[in-house]
């Protein structure tokens, strides 16, 4: 551990620590190659937005980051330490967490015995887990709705909650699926307000969005995947004047709008 | 919250004077009823709370049963002190089939057959090996005293039974409040969710799975030495372990009082309709009513009877779970 210290030290002097790095990352089902050698680096505190079609890989890409598929080939490091073969939970343990797209709450919990469970992440005591449960849920404004069962959740309120619990595991890094779909533009600025004050506590954020209004907001970063390939990587304005991304994804009208 | 305690305490300090006044017969029905919600109580722990549904907790009670016995008759243990290693038995006998089940992702029906087909195998063994006492089952013959847990009269086994509900109460009360309750709830919920939120889900089904057959074994030995007599065909069939389920489904699964309110409901219907139907020479119809009874309680109650109850008396018990 002494020299892991050491290292970093050394390392943060020059450039930023890389918190998650991926190297040629594949994933076949079948004859389809869901993800096709997929590289990238996510620096520390950095918010790093994954765009691209449907069915794409996005999704695939992150069900292997957090363990739940085995990737075919490529190595996954976070803060330099080997994840493959690791389990979803260790790897929540360990500082990465990820939201569902299709979010799945514990329908038969209040939304507060919800966040409470992903709070007992980090202590085995389910007071002091319930105090931090309480604190995240009024950061996100789920204050009123702490009592109710998940079930009487609507959909914005689902995702708040699938926010809340991600971050009640106090991660390092959390990887947001299409958290704003479906969302209200006052809902969906409401929810870049929050991720910015997230990323400003020190949480880096890995997101794949298809609400473009979200990813030019808060991106330092965009990646666009197709066809589970890496067809563009950049700054967001530039990446969205790309010829081929506009061609995979965005589609010619809002290459024009843009430009 | 509070006043929900201060009822149960009154129901336990009528429980606790009842046997001054019913008599044997009547204590037997409430022994049955203590047992059964005893057993509910310990099958909800991985059915109820956990969501991994068991029809085969009999092999656990036989385990139990045969365990104790056969430590008492081979190495003169008395069955206070068996009815512990018959426990870890029964939960090492669960922990190979949650192995088995949990490590390769059986679910649902899948996980089912496996506990059937353990179950069975148990069953068969003990049906055709000569230690148990193969197809004639093994006799006792009681010897009274606290020690051999073996009584002349009802009201002890009244006391005993009572003790094993009011055990199985805390554990469970205890276990919803603790992170392992919490636990074993949110992968009940959703796995891939409780997974990705750092709960690992192996290791959460084992522990659930091992302190629900520990559990539903300690009653094996209990039965044993209420009947003086053991087998297979009695405690290690498939009719025993949905005579197990049934009352906390119809009480109200994944609850602390679900299985009490369940068996309070359904054993004294069953004890008395069983004998009623046997002396009138019609045995086994009190199954049919059973069978119509779980129809009905699944079409109207499907959260269980205690749902109901709980919205009925709001206004007097709040905080009733």
């Amino acid at each position: 551990m002494g020299f892991v210290i050491w290292d970093l030290e050394f390392e943060t002097g020059g450039f930023r620590l890389s918190l998650l790095e991926l190297k040629g990352v594949s994933k076949n089902f079948g004859g389809l190659k869901a993800v096709n050698q997929v590289s990238l680096d996510l620096e520390e505190g950095e918010i790093l937005g994954i765009i691209g079609p449907n069915g794409a890989g996005k999704t695939t890409l992150f069900n292997i980051i957090t363990g739940f598929y085995k990737p075919d080939g490529g190595e996954i490091r976070f803060e330099r330490e080997n994840l493959i073969g690791l389990k979803p939970h260790q790897i929540c343990h360990k500082g990465m967490v990820r939201t569902f797209q299709i979010v799945k709450p514990f329908l038969q919990l209040t939304a507060l015995e919800n966040v409470v469970i992903a709070a007992l992440n980090r202590t085995k005591n389910v007071q002091e887990a319930t105090s931090r449960a309480l604190k995240t849920i009024e950061f996100l404004g789920l204050k009123d709705k702490a009592d109710t069962l998940a079930t009487g959740l609507t959909l914005p309120h689902r995702k708040r909650l699938e926010l809340a619990r991600a971050l009640a595991t106090e991660p390092k890094l959390i990887l947001l699926d299409e958290v704003m779909a479906g969302l209200t533009p006052t809902e969906v600025d409401e929810l870049i307000r929050l991720l910015k004050e997230v990323n400003e506590k020190g949480i880096t954020i890995l997101l794949i969005e298809h609400v473009m209004r979200g990813v030019m907001a808060l991106s330092k970063r965009v990646i666009v995947l197709n066809y589970g390939e890496k067809i563009a990587e950049g700054v967001p304005e530039e990446v969205v004047k790309d010829r081929q991304v506009i061609e995979a994804y965005l589609g010619e009208e809002f290459g024009n709008a843009e430009s | 919250m509070k006043r929900l305690y201060v009822f149960l305490l009154i129901g336990l300090l009528i429980l606790l004077v009842l046997p001054k006044f019913l008599d044997s017969y009547v204590l037997g029905i409430f022994i049955m009823i203590f047992f059964y919600a005893y057993l509910g109580q310990s099958w909800n722990i991985l059915t109820g709370y956990t969501g991994v549904i068991s029809l085969g907790h009999s092999i656990y009670v036989g385990v139990g049963a045969y365990m104790t016995f056969l430590l008492t008759l081979t190495l003169g243990l008395s069955p206070w002190i068996g009815m512990w290693i018959g426990g870890i038995a029964a939960g090492l006998i669960g922990l190979v089939i949650g192995y088995f089940g949990f490590r390769f992702g059986m679910k649902g029906v899948y996980f089912v057959l496996l506990t059937i087909s353990f179950a069975e195998i148990g069953r068969l063994i003990v049906l055709h090996l000569k230690v148990f006492g193969s197809f004639q089952g093994l006799f006792i013959t009681p010897q009274f005293s606290f020690a051999n847990f073996q009584f002349k009269e009802n009201t002890p086994y009244y006391y005993i039974a009572l003790g094993y509900v009011i055990f199985s109460l805390i554990v469970v009360r205890l276990l919803e409040r603790s992170k392992i309750g919490r636990y074993l709830v949110a992968l009940r919920e959703d796995e891939d969710a409780a997974e990705s939120l750092g709960v690992d889900v192996f290791k959460y089904k084992m522990i659930a799975i091992f302190i629900s057959a520990f559990m539903t074994s300690l009653a094996g030995a209990f039965y044993t030495n209420y009947l003086y007599y053991l087998h297979p065909g009695t405690m290690m069939s498939m009719g025993f372990s949905i005579e197990i389920i049934l009352r906390p489904i119809i009480g109200g699964m994944g609850t602390v009082l679900g299985p009490v309110i369940g068996s309070f409901l359904i054993t004294p219907l069953a004890e008395l309709s069983r004998s009623y139907f046997a002396k009138a020479g019609y045995e086994g119809l009190h199954l049919v009513i059973y069978g119509f009874l779980l129809v009905a309680v699944v079409l109207f109650f499907p959260r269980g009877v205690i749902s109901y109850i709980k919205k009925a008396l709001k206004p007097v018990l709040s905080g009733l779970k």
